[in-house]
């Protein structure tokens, strides 16, 4: 057993976990937030990501008990009260889902994805989505949706950056 | 996942101690591989010992003519760090062409030459440029640290902490990914250094990743792609399976070649 304590979706969290708890089951059951989904048992489909500390890791490949300190937004902490992240927005828009289990990993990766190509100065062409989206597997959409979902994105929240500053 | 301990170090030495009195224990970094055969009850460590936070793993510098990375730097990093990309710029695409993003994000190098996976590209990458392997109490040469598939010549409670990459005249890797796992089905790594060409192999061999000498002579003498063409790769010793066949992987390391070739200039 570890005790962890760690900062989830802004709020301050302890726990005492088994060592061999993952952090998906840390955040589904002790946390009973269940956005983040446990699609396959091989690390291979993305269903599971969050951000930790900036970065988006599938939280099924990760112990719990190695999150102390660390800073984690999951789906559920996307949105801004009731107004959608422009992500989220995006694929409402551009249908981007059908089953939606897959979503909040594509969500999640969007929001990365986005994120990263902007503090690289990089522009975000479709061929680089698809190819950072490797590790997010979709059965029911055929990816082309969720394409446009995070291209439009990427224009919202620069434009939303822009606005702030 | 069956039960364990985990314990995260408060530095090197405290890594190797608790490694050493641990029944059976195990470093962690970025658990990418490790985490996941634990899931699958192949892999089921007494204790875990965290090394992924410790500051004296973590960095990329230039000490010479060489390029040291910490062993616990992750792949997204070494892809996108202003040093790798200038020195050794094929070592920041083979970063980048780990797994995907979120894999990325989290797996380390030292994690990748420690673990010597068979179709992982780190290992191409010091075989090829002869890295020196850091570890806690002494420095291990690339061409004696691997030593066949998932084993290498590490001391149980070993822990590799930094790698030294001699920075080549010119180098590049190419790899054909496997469609669905994106390991190397082959990946070759290419390097000239002081005048020597090295060649160096993953994802097709059966001990692990190999230098192939008539590559590298041939290369030795006219460093393009056609001079692979003359070059007999042998199917033995080398891995076939649903993914592809020892032939198909034979005539994968010379495609490969001659793309790392013409990628190196």
């Amino acid at each position: 057993m570890s005790r962890v304590k760690l900062t989830v979706n802004g709020e301050t969290v302890s726990r005492e976990v088994p060592d061999n708890t993952l952090l998906s089951q840390f955040l589904r059951e002790d946390l009973r937030l269940t956005g983040t989904h446990v699609g396959c048992d091989t690390s291979q489909c993305g269903a599971c990501l969050v951000h930790v500390d900036g970065r988006a890791i599938k939280a099924c490949t990760t112990l719990a008990a190695s999150m102390d300190g660390a800073d984690i937004t999951t789906i559920e902490g996307v949105a801004n009260g009731d107004n959608l992240h422009p992500m989220q927005t995006a694929f409402n828009t551009h249908h981007g889902l059908q089953c939606g289990f897959c979503t909040p990993g594509m969500v999640m990766a969007g929001i990365d994805i986005v994120t990263r190509y902007q503090a690289m100065g990089q522009p975000l062409t479709e061929a680089a989505i698809r190819e950072e989206l490797e590790g997010n597997l979709c059965r029911c959409t055929g990816y082309h949706n969720i394409v446009k979902a995070i291209a439009d994105a990427a224009l919202t929240m620069s434009s939303t950056a822009k606005a702030i500053q | 996942m069956y039960e364990l301990k985990y314990h995260k170090a408060t530095s090197v030495a405290d890594a190797v101690d608790v490694l050493g009195k641990a029944d059976d224990g195990k470093v962690l970094a970025g658990g990418q591989t490790l985490v996941p055969t634990m899931k699958q009850h192949l892999a089921a460590p007494s204790d875990l010992i965290d090394i992924r936070a410790l500051s004296e793993l973590q960095g990329v510098c230039i000490k010479g003519d060489a390029l040291v990375v910490g062993a616990a730097t992750r792949h997204a990093d070494v892809a996108l760090h202003a040093n790798v990309c200038m020195h050794i710029p094929a070592l920041a695409s083979l970063a980048g062409g780990i797994g995907d993003p979120a894999v990325r994000a989290m797996g380390t190098i030292g994690g990748s030459l420690a673990n010597n996976d068979p179709s992982a590209c780190y290992p191409a990458a010091a075989l090829a440029m002869n890295a020196s392997i850091i570890t806690d109490r002494r420095e291990l040469d690339a061409d004696t640290f691997f030593a066949g598939m998932f084993a290498t010549d590490l001391d149980e409670d070993e822990i590799i902490t930094a790698v030294r990459f001699p920075i080549p005249e010119k180098a590049a890797y190419a790899k054909f990914p496997n469609p669905a796992s994106r390991y190397a089905m082959v990946g070759v790594f290419v390097a000239v250094l002081d005048g020597d060409v090295r060649v160096a192999i993953t994802g097709a061999g059966e001990d692990g990743v190999f230098r192939h000498q008539g590559l590298e002579e041939a290369l030795a003498e006219s460093f393009t792609s056609d001079a692979v063409d003359g070059v007999e790769v042998s199917e033995e010793e080398l891995m076939g399976d649903l993914h592809g066949s020892a032939a198909y992987r034979a005539q994968l390391i010379k495609v490969m070649t001659k793309r790392a070739v013409v990628a190196a200039g």
